[in-house]
Formats: structure tokens, C-alpha cells, sequence
């Protein structure tokens, strides 16, 4: 590509990308800090008084520090369920792609089954409620790890072919059983794996938002997600307190992605080139 | 693949060896997986298939045979659901395709600020969907918005997007690219790169045009993603909820509902089964799209 060309193609398209992307941000983070008159008027202009803090104090205190809550509620379902998320995706993963028996088929099919069959919503709600876990967080990191599980073993059963068995011959050699096999030498090799599965599905759970509202009602189990829907209604005058909801829930994502940029996009392309 | 490389490495017969594998990689490691997945994902979707022929109030079902279904293509508010699911998943899913591609062919292509232009084509993906459907209601707003006013402001008379039932639909499913169109650009970005550059530089050998190039090598090389993109967003177009329910709620009127939030208000009505016939007319709908879909994408790879 020459010079010239290199940059002004470069040039239109960044100053394309602020005008479709950057500004969504930009009117976030500005509605989030203007008062409550100005942001109400969801003009797209700098904030006449910087409200930040009295803002954020608002939104923190509103119903009995709700939003604290959701946070805390939150926080534990991503981290529990991802991590039963690794421990069992990767078990499956693991004899999945080791030992072909007659099982093999019938797991792949309900892999498969599970990426694209959508949930029956009431019928589980049933399940649950028959087992005693419907409004508890117990049933709801259950129900995450259930929906995550297809993902996940994709991502194990192709990362254990990579793995070399004689690794595994040799740990048996040295009197190693499959508890010890798996956990002490092939799960440490999966690391980099792992760490695309604990970035994408915390991303995907802490994000989600139509689970928790059929499976998780009620206020003491409130997630960050349902918040933001809460206040929707609360706040329909309130648009700064809304934004400054969301300006919050979107920092964590944000942080992930600066750090595990990489992992997430080899997480998210896996299956994208077959080789 | 993973399945080949498995079976080549295993020796052939040695029942002594075959016993000691066995033991090795044993079945049981399914079982906490198979559990969970059985009782919370396997159960309530055959569950599902009995109680949509049912009146339903999760003490007592009624057998009612086929009317919840009846229902679904009678009732217009039910029907305009089915419909709205199809053009929601067509559209968003078509235009992930296109505009993946090109965003994917910009961005592999050496231009300026090629790295800032990836991580800000893909950081919507990684954002709450509620918040950017929030967002853009704001954006969208008939009069105050910034888009009508930007518009206004060179002298076109912007449309009520989400309060016009003309456009409510397509304004949610714009939304929706809007916020995907990272995760096809990087499916993409992964496909492009994998192409051996030898195939180019024989094809600018052969005096090919960047044009025929295209045509020739680039896009049929990265068909692999293209059918990854094209399953992944359908499924996910025709299953949607949150971006719309953020948005409309469905409306105005029951203009913008797609399956999903029928199944919700049913659900919030109390109607139950009829609820879980949405559910079971959903998962009927993705099956007739995606199995024959991903078959015909698959064959068409083995061809060449």
C-alpha cells in the first residue's frame, strides 16, 4: 500500500470510528457527570457543572445500596460459576478428546444440542423450583454453569489435542492415578486455555441479563445487570443517575479487556479457522 | 480434529494397553457435568414439549393438545412475533456478514491506526447489552436525540426510530450490528490471516486485479469464517432478548416483539404454557434454520 494512501484511508477511517463509536461512550460518560436538568435534556454537549461525585454517591445510596449489593451478588456468581465452569468443562474436555468410547458421539451431540437449542424458561423454573434452588444463587450459578458448559468443552477438547499423550503415559509410569494425572500435570498445561475461558464467560455472565431476571427475581438477589433495569423505570427523570449506572458496570469489562485483550479475541475466533 | 488426532495416536488392539486407558480417562469425569447439564438444561427442554400442550399454572397442567400452537398463528400479536424474529435474525446476521467482512479486510490491510480501529470495533461486544440498548434509546429519541438533531441540523427530519412501528424493529436490529459487529470483524480477522500470502502473489503474478483477487482467493479461503459468523449471529439474532426488551419492550404496540419477549410477557402474564409453546416454537424455528444452514455451509466447504 502506498504513503499516502496508508494514511488518509487510515484518517477517514478513524475519524469514522469516533463519529460510530466513540461518541455512544463519550454521551455515557458525559450524561453520567452533568446535573439532573441538563442531562434530562439527552443533549450531546459538555456538562454546564461537573457532578461526578455527588452522581456517583446518589446512585450508590439509591434503595439501600442496592447497587453495592448487585456488585457483591454479582461478583459471586461469575467468580463460583466460572470457576466450575473450569474445573468440569475441562474434565469432559479432557477424556473427550483422550479416550473415543461410545459415549464420545452422544457427548458431542449434546454439546452441539447445547449451543443451539435455546433454554425452556418456564419448564426450568419448574426444575428448580421442584429442587428447592429457584431465587437462590445456588440455582443461578448452576443454571450459568449448564448454559456455559457446551462453550467451554469445545474450547478444552480442542486445547488437550495439543497435548501430547506421552506426558500422560509417563505421569502413570510414576504411579499417578487420573485425579492426580489430571489435575497435577494436564490442568496446569491448560493454562493458557483457561484463562480464554475465565475471561470470555466471566465477560458473558457478568453480563448477562435475561437469566438472572427469570431465575433470579427478587431484590436481595439482585444482579448489576437487573439494576440498570430497575432504575430504567425509577430514574425516568433521572437520566444522570441511569447513565452513571451504566458509566459503572461497564468498568469492569473494560478493565478485563485491557489486560486480556488477547485471550478474549483467540476465545471468541476458536473454530473460526479450521486446521 | 481433535477427534483424528486422538484415534491416529492410539495404537491399534492391545487389550492389556486399552484397559489401562480406560482407566486413565475414566467416564465418570462426565458425571458432574452430565449432571447439571441433565437436570437444568436436558429436563426442562423435554418438559418443555409436553407441558406446550397443556394449560399450565406449575401446580396443575391441563392437557389442551395443539391449542397453544393454534394460538401462536391465530392470535396477530403472537403471529407479528414469529415474523419479527425472522427479519430480526436475517437482518442482523446479514449485515454482521458484510460488514465484518469489510471491516476485517480494512483492518488487515496495512493502514494508519490499525490497532486503536480493532480494539474499538470490538470493545462493544465486551459491554453490557441493557446499557447500550439505554444508551442508544437516548440517542434515538424522537426530538431530543443527537441523532434526529445532528440530522436536523443539516436539514433532514430524522424518523421517530424506536416510536415509529415502521422502524422500531429495524432500529433495535441496527443497534444490535452496531454492538456485534466486532466479534464477525475478529472471526474475520482470524480467517484473513490464516490465508497463505503465496496465493496472492501467484494471483498478482497472473496479473489479477485487487478486485479478481477478492473474488478469487480471499473469499472462498475464508469461507470457514463466514460460516462461523453466519451460524454464531443467527443463532444468536433469532434468540434474542435483552437489546430488544431494553429497548421497546416489544413496542410500540406489539410491533418490535420477537419470540423472546412474547415468551417473557406470557411468562410474566401467567400464561405458562403458552409460554413454553413460544419455546418450543423458537427452538423449532432455530433447528429448521441452523441444521440445514450449517449443512449447506459445511458442503459447500468439502467440495472444494
Amino acid at each position: 500500500m502506498r504513503h499516502a494512501q496508508r494514511y488518509i484511508l487510515g484518517g477517514v477511517a478513524i475519524a469514522a470510528s469516533i463519529v460510530v463509536f466513540l461518541v455512544p461512550f463519550a454521551f455515557i460518560v458525559l450524561t453520567a457527570v452533568k446535573d439532573r436538568r441538563q442531562a434530562a435534556t439527552r443533549s450531546f454537549d459538555w456538562p454546564t457543572s461537573w457532578h461526578f461525585w455527588d452522581n456517583l454517591m446518589e446512585v450508590l445510596r439509591t434503595q439501600d445500596y442496592m447497587l453495592v449489593t448487585a456488585f457483591i451478588n454479582s461478583i459471586i456468581l461469575t467468580v463460583v460459576s466460572v470457576t466450575l465452569l473450569v474445573v468440569l468443562g475441562a474434565m469432559v474436555g479432557f477424556v473427550l478428546q483422550r479416550r473415543p468410547s461410545r459415549w464420545t458421539a452422544i457427548v458431542n451431540f449434546l454439546v452441539l444440542a447445547g449451543l443451539i437449542i435455546p433454554p425452556a424458561v418456564v419448564p426450568t423454573i419448574w426444575v428448580l423450583q421442584s429442587i428447592g434452588m429457584f431465587k437462590t444463587m445456588h440455582g443461578m450459578i448452576l443454571i450459568e454453569v449448564a448454559y456455559g458448559l457446551s462453550f467451554t468443552i469445545l474450547l478444552f477438547r480442542a486445547f488437550v489435542a495439543t497435548i501430547p499423550r506421552e506426558l500422560d503415559e509417563a505421569a502413570i509410569i510414576d504411579g499417578a492415578g487420573p485425579l492426580r494425572l489430571f489435575f497435577q500435570v494436564v490442568l496446569p498445561l491448560l493454562k493458557p486455555v483457561v484463562v480464554t475461558v475465565i475471561v470470555v464467560q466471566s465477560v458473558a455472565i457478568f453480563n448477562d441479563f435475561t437469566n438472572p431476571l427469570y431465575y433470579l427475581p427478587g431484590k436481595q438477589n439482585v444482579t448489576v445487570q437487573l439494576t440498570l433495569f430497575n432504575f430504567q423505570g425509577q430514574f425516568n427523570t433521572s437520566l444522570h443517575l441511569l447513565f452513571m449506572n451504566i458509566l459503572l458496570i461497564t468498568i469492569p469489562p473494560l478493565i478485563v479487556y485491557l489486560f486480556f485483550n488477547r485471550q478474549i479475541v483467540a476465545g471468541m475466533t476458536a473454530g473460526a479457522v479450521k486446521g | 480434529m481433535a477427534v483424528a488426532v486422538a484415534e491416529g495416536s492410539v495404537p491399534i488392539a492391545n487389550p492389556r494397553r486399552k484397559s489401562r486407558t480406560a482407566g486413565l480417562y475414566p467416564s465418570w469425569f462426565y458425571l458432574p457435568a452430565a449432571i447439571i447439564f441433565a437436570v437444568l438444561f436436558m429436563l426442562p427442554t423435554f418438559a418443555s414439549l409436553f407441558f406446550s400442550l397443556t394449560r399450565w399454572t406449575l401446580q396443575k397442567a391441563d392437557f389442551i393438545g395443539l391449542e397453544n400452537f393454534a394460538q401462536f398463528f391465530r392470535e396477530p400479536f403472537l403471529f407479528q412475533g414469529l415474523v419479527n424474529t425472522l427479519i430480526y435474525g436475517v437482518v442482523t446476521s446479514g449485515l454482521k456478514v458484510v460488514l465484518g467482512m469489510l471491516l476485517a479486510l480494512l483492518l488487515t490491510s496495512d493502514i494508519f491506526g490499525r490497532g486503536y480501529l480493532r480494539a474499538v470495533v470490538f470493545f462493544p461486544v465486551l459491554v453490557s447489552t441493557v446499557g447500550v440498548g439505554i444508551t442508544f434509546t437516548a440517542m434515538m429519541h424522537p426530538t431530543q436525540g443527537l441523532i434526529n438533531e445532528t440530522l436536523a441540523s443539516i436539514g433532514i427530519k430524522g424518523p421517530g426510530w424506536l416510536t415509529d412501528p415502521r422502524f422500531a424493529l429495524y432500529s433495535v436490529a441496527l443497534v444490535d450490528v452496531w454492538k456485534g459487529v466486532g466479534l464477525a470483524t475478529v472471526i474475520y480477522i482470524a480467517g484473513i490471516v490464516s490465508i497463505p500470502l503465496e496465493y496472492y502473489e501467484a494471483a498478482k503474478i497472473d496479473g489479477a486485479t485487487p478486485w479478481q483477487r477478492f473474488w478469487t482467493v480471499t473469499l472462498p479461503l475464508v469461507h470457514p469464517a463466514t460460516a462461523t459468523v453466519i451460524i454464531l449471529s443467527f443463532i444468536g439474532g433469532l434468540r434474542s432478548f435483552d437489546m430488544i426488551w431494553a429497548m421497546t419492550k416489544g413496542g410500540p404496540g406489539f410491533t418490535s416483539d420477537v419470540i423472546a419477549s412474547v415468551i417473557y410477557k406470557q411468562y410474566q402474564a401467567g400464561f405458562y404454557g403458552l409460554s413454553t409453546a413460544g419455546n418450543v416454537v423458537l427452538f423449532i424455528m432455530v433447528a429448521l434454520i441452523i441444521v440445514p444452514l450449517s449443512m449447506l455451509l459445511n458442503r459447500q466447504e468439502t467440495d472444494r
